[in-house]
């Protein structure tokens, strides 16, 4: 045991346990304490929660405002909007309750002190596009943090969460989580009668464009490592449209965003011979999806599916046409502080390459796949809807209770609410946190029961990795090949290869079938093997061994929706090349999955979807 | 690297290590000073950069894709409430730019604790903190359940 019994055990209680200080987390952190005014609110981070998740750099808009007190928009347009983006299928009860919230959400943002821009002639804020505004978002995160300080009873930075703990005395309930602390080693029981799960979506599931020193350079964070799905997965809870991954068109090599450049800027794309390409690919495209391409805005898949295509074609690269705005020195002003607000990667490839866009036109890309559900796609966990007009089928509790009771989720861990962005992951947060409080009041004085034979076990399983490195080290002179454990960088590239070729990644044009799934998943039963054989050197190797163990679980779940959506909903995501349309007969619906741990199987259902009718 | 650290600039005070996302910010154990251990798991997110005291972290470009004799400096200044930069070209080139980061002081955030406690009838609605004053409109938009129906729009 040598390892394990060396290993403080450290037993936090709590009333609310947030796992991941994001912009999700910190909402939910918030919004428990204001309701809960003697409950014990408690939040853990793997990083630290002044720069941690998707916002940790900073942004230059938020994407998702209303502009209800100026009449600008209202929160059916929204749902209006995200359901066509998603060609059809979004939960439109959920989506709603976002819309409905935000604005007090970012109201709340600019008291705090986060630099708002306004339109000087309106005084109202500066809008990007129909539901962007922008900001000086250098210190968001910062400014967000301290909100979730002020009202946690205590945060814990730096300690991975690596399972959710179930309640030893009542089926299909939460009872905390465990973890370790990456710096220290410590291992952590926490218990508590309400989980939130604010994670971090997944990015590194699929192989990046780069797979050098740049491969850190992904388009979402690196440290986006899905547990916002392993952890609900595990624990049994129902998932939806995990299949419905996204594909960016940003600026090459940096991810550079392009909203503030296509709204803003006006700037535009053309091929490489500078013609207009996307209207060349609408009859083509129309044959795939039918009407969906003739929808305004057009949906952001289908105007990937043109450039793919273009590309395809032998007419690339693509480039973004930025030297006619540029010659406006404002706008190239934010053009440049659009990245450095929030990608300052793309700010150092210009910088390298001399492209001053004033003088030459960028080249865009496509980017590998991800997978999460605060963007522009919504993958995640299956929640319960408002109590107040959620049809009886999406409404079994608590607003933003999964299929787990007592497990709530927000931003990344939500699926069916794409378009929410940070605001509205803040905002989901901070339902799911007062939601959660409604549910320990109604608790009252009952205890998560919490069996130690099952923490004890767990804690063997975290640290399993040291041990392996440890006992298969001594085999070898040296270096970093070992018959006896693989290291947790070989893991990753091997999912990402397998994710890559099989499950619709760039070297396939993001192309998959029947067959390449079933291979594909047979390749991943093998890696699921392999991660009991992780050699983790150190605590360090141990925090990569755990997010890859999550971003295993996140794939499986991926290719198994995939295997199960016999269409193409979504070109210029993916395409199931052996079902190339979209299909409203028999696909106008949600997926869902169920992971059983016992059998290792998982159950597909469809799930209905309801829209707003005008 | 992409961020590296200056040996002569570097005290080891490990404020890098304390922000860094990625948890790649090391100390070296020989040399007491702070160390990029994984750089293929940096973002170039900067939160390092703009965290030293000293200005001894800087960030050299992917090397898969990013051509050597560039450089992107950050100056954040939390009294100032401004972050400037400084982006030079390979070619020499040199832009500049300054921005807010804050309009209220550090610290001044209101716990939602020191708001007065709300109603069990609060509770109860749908409205969340702060609403429906904090909407700036007269109250919380609703659907009505009848509006949801199933079908193909």
């Amino acid at each position: 045991m040598g390892l394990f019994s060396r290993r403080k055990t450290i037993h936090v209680d709590s009333d609310i346990l947030v796992i991941g200080g994001g912009m999700a987390g910190c909402g939910a952190t918030y919004e428990s304490r204001y309701w809960g005014r003697d409950l014990k609110v408690v939040c853990v981070e793997k990083a630290n929660i002044e720069r941690s998740g998707a916002v940790a750099q900073g942004l230059y808009a938020i994407n998702c405002y209303m502009g209800m007190q100026w009449d600008e928009n209202q929160p059916e347009d929204h749902v209006r909007y995200a359901r066509n983006d998603l060609m059809g299928l979004v939960r439109e009860d959920l989506g709603y309750d976002i819309a409905r919230h935000v604005d007090s959400t970012v109201h709340k943002f600019e008291e705090w002190g986060l630099p708002i821009m306004r339109d000087p002639e309106t005084g109202q804020y500066q809008r990007e596009g129909k539901w962007q505004i922008m900001i000086h978002g250098e210190s968001y995160k910062p400014i967000v943090a301290e909100a979730a300080r002020k009202a946690a009873t205590k945060i814990y930075n730096r300690i991975m969460v690596t399972h959710l703990l179930m309640d030893d005395t009542k089926p299909n309930r939460v009872a905390g989580a465990v973890g370790f602390n990456v710096r220290t080693g410590d291992f952590y029981v926490f218990r508590a009668k309400a989980v939130i799960v604010g994670a971090g979506g997944a990015s590194h599931i699929f192989k990046p464009r780069a797979v050098g020193e740049g491969m850190g350079r992904t388009w979402y964070a690196p440290w986006s490592s899905g547990s916002a799905y392993a952890l609900p997965i595990l624990a049994g809870a129902k998932m939806t449209q995990m299949e419905n991954r996204i594909v960016l068109t940003r600026f090459k090599d940096g991810y550079g965003p392009v909203g503030a450049y296509f709204l803003h800027l006006k700037t535009y794309t053309e091929n490489a011979y500078g013609d207009e390409y996307e209207s060349k690919w609408y009859d083509h495209t129309k044959e795939l999806v039918g009407d969906y391409i003739d929808r305004h805005p057009v949906p952001t898949c289908l105007r990937n599916h043109a450039f793919l295509e273009e590309v395809k074609a032998g007419r690339g690269p693509i480039r973004m046409v930025t030297k006619e705005a540029f010659q406006d020195p404002h706008l190239e002003t934010i053009g440049w502080e659009n990245f450095l607000g929030m990608t300052i990667g793309q700010a150092v490839v210009w910088a390298s390459q001399n492209i001053d866009p004033k003088h030459t036109n960028p080249e865009l890309t496509t980017s590998e796949p991800y997978v999460m559900g605060s963007h522009a796609t919504c993958s995640g966990a299956w929640a319960s809807g408002p109590e107040d007009y959620a049809p009886s089928e999406y409404q079994w509790g608590y607003n933003r209770m999964m299929t787990v009771d007592g497990l709530f989720g927000a931003g990344d861990t939500i699926g069916g609410t794409a378009h929410k962005f940070s605001s509205g992951s803040f905002t989901e947060g901070r339902i799911a946190g007062k939601a959660a409080v409604k549910y320990v009041n109604d608790l009252g004085s009952e205890q998560p029961q919490v069996s130690e034979a099952e923490y004890e076990g767990l804690k063997k399983t975290v640290f399993q990795p040291m041990e392996n490195y440890e006992v298969g080290r001594n085999e070898i002179v040296g270096g970093t090949v070992s018959p006896s454990y693989i290291l947790p960088i070989h893991g990753l590239q091997r999912l990402e290869k397998i994710m890559d070729e099989y499950v619709g990644g760039i070297s396939a044009h993001y192309s998959t079938n029947e067959p390449q799934l079933t291979r594909g998943l047979e390749l991943l039963g093998m890696l699921r093997e392999d991660l009991n054989h992780l050699g983790a050197e150190d605590l360090h190797q141990l925090q990569r061994a755990w997010e890859l163990n999550h971003r295993l679980l996140a794939s499986e779940s991926v290719t198994h929706h995939t295997m199960f959506r016999t269409e193409t909903r979504w070109p210029g995501y993916y395409y199931r090349a052996d079902h190339p349309k979209l299909d409203d007969d028999d696909w106008h619906c949600f997926t869902l999955s169920r992971y059983d741990r016992e059998s290792g199987e998982w159950e597909m259902e469809k799930a209905p979807v309801y829209h707003i009718v005008d | 690297m992409p961020t590296f650290v200056y040996m002569t600039r570097c005290d080891g005070c490990g404020h890098c290590v304390d922000i860094c996302p990625s948890v790649i910010m090391h100390i070296d154990k020989t040399y007491r000073r702070a160390v990029n251990i994984e750089p293929n798991m940096c973002w170039e997110c900067y939160s390092c950069v703009k965290a030293c005291p000293q200005n001894a972290i800087d960030v050299r470009g992917y090397a898969d894709f990013a051509p050597l004799g560039h450089s992107v400096r950050a100056l954040r200044e939390e009294a100032k409430g401004t972050i400037s930069w400084k982006v030079k070209f390979r070619n020499g080139h040199e832009k500049n730019f300054v921005s807010p980061i804050r309009t209220t002081p550090w610290g001044s955030i209101k716990s939602p604790a020191d708001y007065e406690a709300p109603t069990a009838e609060a509770l109860n609605s749908q409205e969340i903190a702060h609403e429906p004053e904090s909407l700036n409109i007269d109250k919380l938009p609703a659907l009505r359940p009848d509006q949801l129906k199933l079908g193909v729009v």
